[in-house]
């Protein structure tokens, strides 16, 4: 181990330490660069696998871009003329997706306020554990939920003919991204350091004021990652949204219709639709369509993030 | 440090690719000593043809037969290719794949008719509506079909305020799904904006716990909240209701055969299994089941 001289001399000062140490040190430090960098590596890896399948669909003739996002004609097993129009899917997914965050934003930042600011200890632990308790119940029940509880809950209250449709998709989906928004806002609001809490209160703030003009636009950038990871969570649901949504292909005219969305659509019609054939590479190419609207919603959001931090 | 970057991560990948591998073959284990027929196929038939294996496990315990879906159309793939011993479909054989098949194995596939399944079409209890034609149908589901509300059929709903037809159809995958846009549709497209469930019995289900839901499945899913309505292929032909009877004299306008095949004339243990498939205790399954059984004048003599 040659040392390139170190220009402070109060590190070359330092003890030599044993070369195992050194060693054991840089190779712990290469192990942990390769773990985070995988995750680029399996990003691109799954990009690239995705795209793949969906690929010659694309120089088909008979194919059109155009059409696969703008059409709502969604017809992939027609006996006369096959038709791959998603746009209705992904209105289908856009629309469950902002009224599950117009419900969960309040709702999650609400309660991750109350937790970091206004909540006694004792009180704080019970709530914590049963916010970890509902982000850990399986998609699949709260599909069930929505299937069964809300559907009925749905027609009685509001006299639509059937209880599965946008308005049950969004509170299911609600309930299953709030957890994430709590915990995550929590941690954001947590790290606001408490000096500014100190110096909000001396200066006569109230609680509220002080939540309101210091601590909310201090921790932003963590509130904002954590609706974000939120909105990640309602557009990538497929299970709960399959059975909680309706599975009808159209553009909804209210809460009240069924829609059916993009992931759910995947998940109904890869398993039956042949390898290699127009429809599964059509299926594939939703997928990439999934990622690219997710990708945009982080991208955009860094950005954000970014323009935040700079003013 | 990159040059580890670039080819380490690879290495995970390697090793699930190698499982993946390993699993696939291990599946091909062979099982000794007794007889296995291969059974593939229709969806529509595969409890049916589960209970058959089971039970015939009874009348003949040296023989087994191994069941599985996927489709009518998987079923006959894997007939081609000499897959399977026998093959169920809910459809006719296409001319196109009994050539396959006898291009590929030189044998020219065998069909049985081993049961008929209805087709029904379901309303809730209390719509006042007991008959509905063809032309209805296709006019309520077919693409640039006109009929949106009950009203327009003349059926007045007492119990709700909007009498928008409420469409409930099956997944595109499904075989219900083609025979019904084949039959009830003349293969017209299915007008999109129905709900379209993952199975026969969440169609009677939701129909049934719907006032102004419509929708079509087999007639050995009804339940006491929904009502069967009678058929006619055309205006002014007799409505008739989907019953074993008008299956057998093929008055019924949505029935169907329910069909086995084999490569060539059935030899041994398979002949064993369809002649037992086409007696009474065969039959009686197939009537348990809720589909409708061969009647007897049918049945090849033993």
């Amino acid at each position: 181990m040659s040392h390139d001289a170190p220009p402070d001399t109060q590190l070359a000062a330092r003890p030599q330490r044993p070369a195992w140490a050194v060693l054991g040190e840089r190779a712990l430090e290469a192990l942990i660069r390769l773990s985070g960098m995988s995750a680029i590596f399996f990003v691109a890896a799954i990009f690239f696998f995705v795209l793949r399948e969906a690929a010659p669909i694309l120089v088909r003739d008979e194919f059109s871009l155009v059409q696969f996002l703008f059409s709502t004609e969604w017809y992939p097993t027609s006996a006369s003329n096959v038709r791959y129009g998603t746009f209705a899917l992904t209105v289908g997914t856009l629309s469950v997706t902002a009224l599950a965050m117009l419900l969960a934003v309040p709702f999650g930042l609400g309660a991750a306020v109350y937790l970091s600011e206004f909540c006694a200890p004792r009180v704080r632990e019970t709530l914590k554990i049963t916010i970890e308790l509902l982000s850990a119940i399986p998609s699949v029940v709260w599909g069930f939920v929505g299937l069964t509880v809300m559907s009925r809950l749905i027609v009685t209250t509001t006299g639509a003919p059937v209880g599965v449709n946008v308005l049950n998709g969004g509170i299911i989906l609600a309930l299953m991204s709030v957890p994430v928004i709590v915990s995550i806002g929590e941690d954001a609001l947590k790290a606001v350091p408490d000096s500014y809490r100190e110096a909000g209160l001396a200066l006569g703030a109230t609680r509220w004021q002080l939540v309101y003009r210091v601590l909310l636009p201090a921790a932003r950038n963590g509130l904002l990652a954590a609706v974000l990871l939120g909105v990640g969570r309602a557009v990538g649901e497929t299970m709960a949204v399959l059975m909680a949504t309706g599975h009808a292909v159209h553009i909804p005219g209210s809460l009240l219709d069924s829609v059916r969305t993009l992931t759910a659509n995947i998940a109904a019609e890869l398993g039956e639709a042949p390898a290699g054939s127009d429809h599964y590479r059509v299926l594939f190419l939703t997928g990439t369509l999934l990622f690219l609207i997710t990708f945009a919603v982080n991208l955009t959001a860094d950005f954000v993030v970014r323009g935040i931090r700079r003013r | 440090m990159t040059r580890v970057l670039r080819s380490r991560p690879w290495m995970p990948l390697c090793g699930l690719v190698a499982t993946g591998a390993l699993a696939a073959c291990g599946q091909q284990a062979a099982k000794p000593a007794k007889t296995v027929i291969q059974n593939k196929g229709s969806d529509t038939m595969v409890n049916v043809a589960q209970v058959w294996a089971e039970e015939y496990r009874k009348a003949a315990p040296d023989v087994e037969v191994e069941v599985s879906g996927g489709g009518s159309g998987v079923g006959i793939a894997a007939l081609i290719k000499g897959a399977v011993d026998v093959a169920n479909a809910s459809r006719d054989i296409k001319p196109s794949e009994a050539e396959q098949a006898a291009k590929n194995t030189g044998k020219q596939p065998v069909g049985f008719t081993v049961g008929y399944d209805a087709l029904a079409v379901y309303v809730h209890k209390d719509n006042p509506r007991s008959e509905i034609t063809l032309a209805e149908l296709s006019e309520i589901y077919a693409e640039n079909g006109k009929t949106t509300r009950w009203s327009e059929l003349g059926v007045k709903l007492a119990s709700v305020s909007d009498d928008t037809i409420v469409r409930v159809s099956r997944q595109s995958s499904s075989g219900t799904y083609e025979f019904f846009r084949e039959h009830a549709l003349g293969n017209k497209d299915f007008r999109l904006g129905s709900r379209d469930l993952n199975g026969s019995k969440e169609v009677v289900e939701l129909v049934g716990s719907t006032p102004t839901a419509i929708g079509y499945s087999g007639m050995g899913y009804a339940t006491p909240a929904v009502k069967m309505l009678k058929v006619a292929k055309a205006k002014g032909e007799a409505f008739v209701s989907p019953a074993v009877a008008a299956v057998h004299d093929k008055s019924y306008p949505l029935a169907r055969s329910l069909h086995v095949y084999t490569l060539g004339e059935p030899q041994g243990a398979v002949k064993a299994y369809l002649d037992w498939i086409l007696s009474d205790a065969g039959q009686k399954i197939v009537e348990d089941s809720g589909y409708v059984p061969v009647p007897p004048a049918e049945r090849p003599k033993p």
